[in-house]
C-alpha cells in the first residue's frame, strides 16, 4: 500500500541541540502509526514539522505523493493534516463554536454566519459522538472534553491524516477507552493516524506499527508483532530495561512514627467532603480515584492552595492557624502540581532558575543563593533526574514535555523538604524516566519524607505508597493498605456505591 | 442568556443605577437632555476607548491615545489656517491614524518589544510633535465647524443627539460588526485568549497584530477629529491623561486587562458611567472637581473587584 504521507531525510537543529537527524516516517491509510522515544526524543519536534509548526532545516514531505511544504498548522489542516498537539491547544475563554471554526468560519454577505458556524461546531463534535453546549466557554469542560473539541478542530471534512501527542495523558480509562473507539472509526474511514503516548500498553492496543526515535534518529520501525514491548523498551532508551523489583513498601515501620501533618475532617464546601488524613515521616501515603473525583483538589487543600472551611490542619502537633502555600513551603511543605504549563513552569526562565525559584523565595530575597551555589544545586538535581538539556542555562519552554515535568519536581526537591506533595508526577514521562522517578520517591521515603502522592495510575500508587486513599465523588472513602492493596481492590472500593 | 454577558450587564446597571439615583436627587436629572449632553460630551473620548478595547481584549495596551487627540486637533486646526476644509483634514489625519497604527503593530509583532513601551514612546512622539507644530491653541475657523455641532437629531423629551454622539453611535455599530462578525474580530479574542495556541491554531499572528494597532490609531485620530470640531480649536495639550481614561473606561465596561475577555459595547457604557459622574457632581454644584477623580476611581476599584469575584464564579476551568 503507498503512504498517505511520507516524511524523508527530515534533520531539524536547536540551538544545542540536534532534535531531528535524517529521520524517515510514513503512514499509511487506515493505520495507526505509533511514535516512540524517551523525553526529548523528538517526537514532538517531528510532528510539529510535519504539521507546519516548525519548518524543518532539510528533508522533504509528500502528501498522497506530492511534495508539501507546510508554512504553517493553518496550511496543514486545509491540506487535510490536522493535528493535537502535546497540550490541548484551545483558546479556554472562547466559545467551543468559535474554537472548532475559527479560521474558517462560515460568512454571508461578508460577515459570519453565526448560526452556520454553530451547526458546523455540533457536527464535527456529533462525528465524535459528543453532545454539548457549543456556546459556552471551552475553558469550562472537563479535560476530557477539551481533547475531544481539539480532536475535532483537527479534522477537517477532507482530513487524511490525524496527529495525537500524548492524547490520553489526562484522560482516564473509560475516556480513554471512547478515545480509541475514535480513532478506530477514523481508522475504518481510511485515515492515517500517528499516535504519541508513554502509555506502552495503549500503544499496543491501538496501534499498527511502531516508529522509535532516539535522540533525534529513527532507530527502529516495524509492525507491532515485530517490536514486542521489551524490544521496544530497550530501543527507546538505548539500553535494557534494569528490572526493578517492585515489592510493595510495608507499614509496621511508619505507623509508630508521630505524624508531620494531620488534617482532622478538613474538607470545603462544595469543593470537598471533610477528610482525615496524616502524613508521617517515611511513608507514601497515595491518593487514588478517577479524574474529577477531587486527588488535585485534596493535594492542594493540604498544601494551602486551596483554603479549607471546615476543620484544622496541624504541622508537628500545632494547629496551623494560617494554612497557606507560605505556612506551607516555611514549614518545609512543598507541592509539585499537575498542570505545569498553566501552574508551574515559567517557560522564559532558565532550567536553573525555574529549579532555583521556590528555595529561593523560601529564603527571602534578601539572601540570595550564590551564583555558584545556584549552580551546584542545578547540576545536582539534572544528574538526580536525568533532566535531558544542553546545558543549565537554557529556557525551560523549549525543553521536550516530559523534561519540564522533572524541572517542576526538580524544584520541589531542591529545597530538601519535609513532607513532598505530588500530583500527577509522571504524567508525560517515558518510561525509563517513569521507573527512575518511582525509584525515587521510594529513595525519598527511605530518607525519611513523607509524600503524598496523586495519581491516575493505579500501578504506579501500588508500587510506591505505603497506603492508599481512595476518593470518589469529591469524598475519601476509603483507606487500603498491607496486604490488601491491590488493583483489584482499589477499583472495587472506587466502583462501590455509596 | 449567557453568564459570559454578566460583566456587560453588570456595567450596564451600574449605569442605569447612577442615572436613576441621579433623576431621583435633581429634579432636571433624569431626561434625554441630560443623556444626549453625557453621550456628546463624552464621543470623543468613548470613541478612542472603542479602538482601545480592541487592543486589550487582544492582551495588549495602547498608551498614545490622548497624544493622538491632541496632535490630530493640532494639525486639524493648521491646516484650517491653510485654508484646508475640516473634512480633508479629517481624512488625511484618520488615514494617518491607520498608518501609524499600521507601524506601532508592525514593531510590536516584528521586534518583538512590549506594547506598553511602544506606544509610551509613541505618547511622547506624538505629545512632541504638537509642541513643534504650536505652543498655544489655535481656533478652526471654517464656518463648518459651526454646523457640524449644530448638526444632530432631536430626541423625544427634549434632547438632542450631537453630531458627536451619532459618529460614536456609527464608530460603536462598526466596532460590534468586526468584533463579533468577522474572522478578525475572532482572531483578536483568540490571540488575547492564549497567544501560544491561537499560532498554533493557525491565526495569522503578524496581520491580526498590525490590524489590531492600526483600528487603534484608526479609532483614535477619528476621536481626535470629533474633539476637534467639538472644541473648535486645536491644542497642543489636548487630551493629556486621556489614554487613562480611555482605559478606565474599557475596564469599567468589563473587559479584562489580561485580554480574551470583553465587549465593545461594554467600553460605551464604562466611558458613560464615568462621564455620568461628572455631570452629577456638575448637578451638584458645591462639590468640587476633585470628586469627579476620585469617584471614577472608587468605581473603577469596586469593578475590578466585582470582576475577579464574577469570572471566578463562571469557572472558566474545570477541576481536575
Ligand atoms: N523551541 C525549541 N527551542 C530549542 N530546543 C527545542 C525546542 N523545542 C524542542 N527542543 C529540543 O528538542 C529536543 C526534542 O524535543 P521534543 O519536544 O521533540 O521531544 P519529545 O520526544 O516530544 O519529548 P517528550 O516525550 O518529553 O514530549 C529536546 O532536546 C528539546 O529540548
Ligand atoms: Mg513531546
Amino acid at each position: 500500500m503507498s503512504a498517505i504521507i511520507e516524511l524523508s531525510g527530515i534533520s531539524k537543529q536547536f540551538p544545542g541541540v540536534r532534535a531531528l537527524d535524517n529521520v524517515e516516517f510514513s503512514v499509511e491509510p487506515g493505520e495507526t502509526h505509533a511514535l516512540m522515544g524517551e523525553n526529548g526524543a523528538g517526537k514532538s519536534t517531528l510532528i510539529k514539522v510535519m504539521t507546519g509548526a516548525l519548518q524543518p532545516d532539510g528533508g522533504t514531505i509528500r502528501l498522497a505523493g506530492k511534495e508539501i511544504r507546510p508554512e504553517s498548522p493553518g496550511a496543514a489542516r486545509a491540506a487535510g493534516i490536522g493535528a493535537v498537539y502535546q497540550e490541548v491547544n484551545l483558546i479556554p475563554t472562547m466559545s467551543v463554536t468559535k474554537n472548532l471554526t475559527l479560521g474558517r468560519l462560515p460568512r454571508k454577505f461578508g460577515l459570519i454566519d453565526w448560526s452556520a458556524a454553530r451547526a458546523i461546531a455540533k457536527a464535527k463534535l456529533a462525528r465524535l459522538g459528543v453532545d454539548i453546549d457549543v456556546e459556552r466557554p471551552v475553558g469550562s469542560y472537563s479535560v476530557a472534553i477539551q481533547q475531544l473539541i481539539a480532536i475535532a478542530r483537527a479534522l477537517e471534512d477532507d482530513a487524511r491524516v490525524l496527529v495525537l501527542d500524548e492524547p490520553t495523558a489526562s484522560l482516564d480509562a473509560n475516556e480513554t477507552e471512547r478515545l480509541f473507539e475514535i480513532i478506530r472509526d477514523l481508522k475504518a474511514r481510511g485515515l492515517g493516524i500517528v499516535f504519541i503516548s508513554h502509555f506502552i500498553d495503549q500503544v499496543y492496543r491501538i496501534s499498527d506499527r511502531i516508529t522509535v526515535l532516539r535522540n533525534g534518529r529513527r532507530v527502529a520501525v516495524g509492525t507491532v508483532e515485530e517490536i514486542p514491548s521489551l524490544k521496544l523498551v530497550s530501543l527507546m532508551i538505548g539500553r535494557e530495561l534494569e528490572h526493578v523489583e517492585h515489592q510493595r513498601p510495608s507499614t509496621e515501620t511508619v505507623t509508630s512514627s508521630k505524624p508531620i501533618l494531620t488534617a482532622k475532617s478538613v474538607g470545603r464546601r462544595r469543593l470537598l467532603e471533610p477528610f482525615e488524613l496524616d502524613l508521617r515521616p517515611g511513608e507514601v501515603v497515595g491518593l487514588a480515584g478517577l479524574l474529577g473525583s477531587g486527588r488535585t483538589e485534596t493535594a492542594k487543600l493540604v498544601f494551602g492552595a486551596i483554603r479549607h472551611d471546615s476543620g484544622e490542619i496541624a504541622i508537628d502537633g500545632h494547629p496551623s492557624s494560617s494554612h497557606s502555600p507560605k505556612s506551607s513551603l516555611m514549614a518545609g511543605i512543598t507541592f509539585c502540581p499537575e498542570d505545569r504549563k498553566s501552574e508551574g513552569i515559567v517557560p522564559e526562565l532558565s532550567v536553573r532558575e525555574n529549579i532555583i525559584l521556590a528555595l529561593q523565595s523560601k529564603r527571602g530575597w534578601l539572601h540570595l543563593l550564590s551564583r555558584k551555589e545556584q549552580e551546584r544545586l542545578t547540576a545536582e538535581m539534572i544528574a538526580a533526574l536525568n533532566i535531558a538539556t544542553p546545558d543549565a542555562e537554557k529556557p525551560v519552554g523549549q525543553l521536550s514535555g516530559g523534561n519540564q515535568q522533572k524541572v517542576l519536581l526538580a524544584r520541589s526537591l531542591v529545597s530538601n523538604p519535609r513532607v513532598l506533595i505530588l500530583d500527577e508526577p509522571t504524567r508525560g514521562i517515558d518510561v525509563g524516566a517513569h521507573a527512575e522517578i518511582v525509584t525515587l520517591i521510594r529513595q525519598l521515603a527511605a530518607k525519611g519524607m513523607a509524600l503524598l502522592v496523586a495519581s491516575s495510575e493505579l500501578d504506579e500508587l501500588l508500587t510506591v505508597s505505603h497506603r492508599i486513599e481512595v476518593m470518589r465523588d469529591r469524598r475519601m472513602v476509603g483507606e487500603i493498605s498491607g496486604a490488601e492493596a491491590t488493583r483489584e481492590k482499589i477499583i472495587q472500593t472506587i466502583a462501590a456505591a455509596s | 442568556m449567557s453568564e459570559k454577558y454578566l460583566p456587560l450587564m453588570a456595567t450596564i446597571a451600574v449605569f442605569v443605577i447612577l442615572f436613576i439615583a441621579g433623576g431621583l436627587l435633581y429634579p432636571n436629572f433624569f431626561s434625554t437632555l441630560v443623556l444626549g449632553n453625557i453621550l456628546g460630551d463624552n464621543a470623543f473620548i468613548i470613541i478612542a476607548a472603542i479602538g482601545t478595547t480592541f487592543v486589550i481584549i487582544s492582551g495588549g495596551i495602547d498608551l498614545s491615545i490622548g497624544s493622538m487627540i491632541g496632535f490630530v486637533g493640532v494639525v486639524m486646526a493648521n491646516l484650517d489656517s491653510a485654508g484646508w476644509h475640516p473634512l480633508a483634514s479629517a481624512a488625511l489625519m484618520i488615514v494617518f491614524g491607520a498608518g501609524y497604527g499600521t507601524l506601532v503593530g508592525f514593531i510590536i509583532d516584528f521586534c518583538e518589544i512590549q506594547p506598553f513601551i511602544i506606544t509610551l514612546a509613541g505618547l511622547f512622539l506624538l505629545r512632541g510633535m504638537c509642541f513643534m507644530i504650536n505652543l498655544d491653541a489655535v481656533p478652526i475657523k471654517n464656518p463648518f465647524v459651526l454646523e457640524f455641532s449644530d448638526m444632530g437629531i432631536p430626541l423625544f423629551g427634549g434632547g438632542w443627539l450631537s453630531s458627536s454622539a451619532i459618529v460614536m453611535l456609527v464608530a460603536l455599530v462598526v466596532a460590534v460588526i468586526i468584533a463579533h462578525w468577522t474572522e478578525f474580530g475572532s482572531a483578536v479574542y483568540a490571540i488575547g485568549g492564549d497567544a501560544q495556541s491561537a499560532k498554533l491554531m493557525g491565526v495569522p499572528m503578524r496581520k491580526t497584530t498590525l490590524k489590531i494597532y492600526a483600528l487603534s490609531g484608526t479609532y483614535s485620530a477619528l476621536g481626535g477629529v470629533v474633539y476637534a470640531l467639538y472644541t473648535s480649536s486645536g491644542y497642543p495639550l489636548a487630551g493629556s491623561g486621556l489614554e487613562l481614561v480611555a482605559i478606565a473606561s474599557v475596564v469599567l465596561g468589563g473587559t479584562l486587562l489580561t485580554g480574551g475577555v470583553g465587549f465593545v459595547a461594554g467600553t460605551v457604557f464604562g466611558g458613560m458611567i464615568l462621564g455620568l459622574i461628572a455631570t452629577l457632581i456638575n448637578f451638584n454644584g458645591s462639590l468640587n472637581g476633585a470628586w469627579i477623580m476620585i469617584s471614577g476611581g472608587l468605581l473603577l476599584f469596586i469593578f475590578i473587584v466585582m470582576h475577579r469575584f464574577l469570572v471566578g464564579s463562571l469557572k472558566f476551568r474545570a477541576g481536575s
